[in-house]
């Protein structure tokens, strides 16, 4: 059998479609022979060929997150075959809201605590005696109020409820220090 | 060209693929004729025969939630075509870590005024000889 441009054994793409392994394999670089699992998911959602014209519409440095995306995804979807990855988004989008309300609560405490507490002297319950060692309030931290507009409305008759079972979503095949983009400024040439 | 066999018109699946649409057409109760770009853009993504496949290993109740799932994908992969919707999961995670570590802040000042009430409360003269605000939140420098 040949093998992949790096005279190693065949990629995992071409061992799964048992076909030779050309030194130009588009597959090869993103899709190791020691991690077979990963094509034979991405294989069973999206097809080699519709992964095939996805990466060829990519600049060639953008294929490997490309390739990465779609494994999280085609994982995901296998893992949760009713929800995939949305079921992630709605747990996640879940938890943003908590986190917001109980901003919203610590913000409101922080507020009984800096105002209207007793000054030194008089002991006058007025807003006017209020003190504060930290100098002065700074404004409550805002967490963002902007609704997200995601493409379609995530939610929209979801419920989530079926993958909340699978619990916390796995973690991503990236840092999310290194990605910055949301849905709207993704790295594609579109 | 033809219609189904009840005379209604065909599914955008069956529309979009040339072919009789079934009464017992997998894609006709979650893709309707109304809404072409909805299937236009899963089989962009995954193609149709995938869908078809994806649908049947399903309960016949959850094919509309999954349905909703695979067109929001979809778009996501098409509006972002390297990250997709892995993009948004990326998004979420950054705010909540983001909106956790401020969280955490909120409540420790919270802690450290309301501390500094009760003892005004009690009536003890204070000075604060440190204001300023550490993560560590130093009360000890408080001196009674």
């Amino acid at each position: 059998m040949s093998s992949s441009g790096s005279y190693n054994s065949p990629c995992a793409a071409c061992k799964f479609l048992r076909r030779k392994c050309m030194p130009d394999c588009i597959f090869a670089p993103y899709f190791p022979p020691e991690e077979p699992q990963k094509f034979a998911n991405v294989h069973k959602i999206f097809g080699a060929s519709n992964v095939t014209k996805l990466l060829n519409e990519l600049l060639p440095h953008q294929r490997e997150d490309a390739v990465n995306s779609l494994a999280y995804e085609a994982e995901a979807r296998v893992r949760d075959p009713v929800y995939g990855c949305v079921g992630a988004i709605s747990y996640l989008q879940r938890q943003v809201h908590r986190l917001q309300k109980e901003l919203d609560t610590a913000n409101a405490d922080l507020i009984r605590c800096g105002y209207g507490t007793y000054d030194n002297n008089n002991n006058n319950n007025s807003s006017g005696g209020m003190v504060d060692p930290l100098n002065t309030m700074q404004a409550p931290f805002q967490a963002s109020t902007t609704p997200r507009q995601w493409p379609g409305g995530v939610g929209d008759g979801l419920g989530g409820g079926y993958y909340q079972s699978l619990g916390i979503p796995h973690p991503l095949p990236w840092s999310t220090d290194h990605h910055a983009n949301g849905p709207e400024g993704g790295g594609g040439n579109m | 060209m033809s219609s189904s066999a009840t005379g209604t018109s065909r599914c955008a699946a069956c529309r979009n693929q040339r072919r009789r649409c079934p009464t017992d057409c997998i894609f006709s109760p979650h893709f309707p004729s109304t809404d072409p770009e909805r299937f236009d853009a899963v089989h962009r993504i995954y193609g149709a025969s995938k869908v078809a496949k994806m649908l049947e290993e399903i309960p016949p109740e959850m094919r509309g939630p999954a349905a909703n799932a695979l067109h929001f994908e979809a778009k996501c992969r098409i509006r972002d075509p390297v990250y997709g919707c892995v993009g948004i999961i990326s998004t979420l995670n950054e705010e909540i870590r983001d909106t956790g570590t401020e969280l955490a802040k909120l409540r420790a000042r919270v802690a450290f005024l309301a501390s500094g009430a009760q003892e005004r409360q009690l009536g003890q003269d204070y000075t604060i000889v440190d204001d300023h605000w550490t993560e560590q939140q130093q009360i000890g420098n408080v001196v009674l």
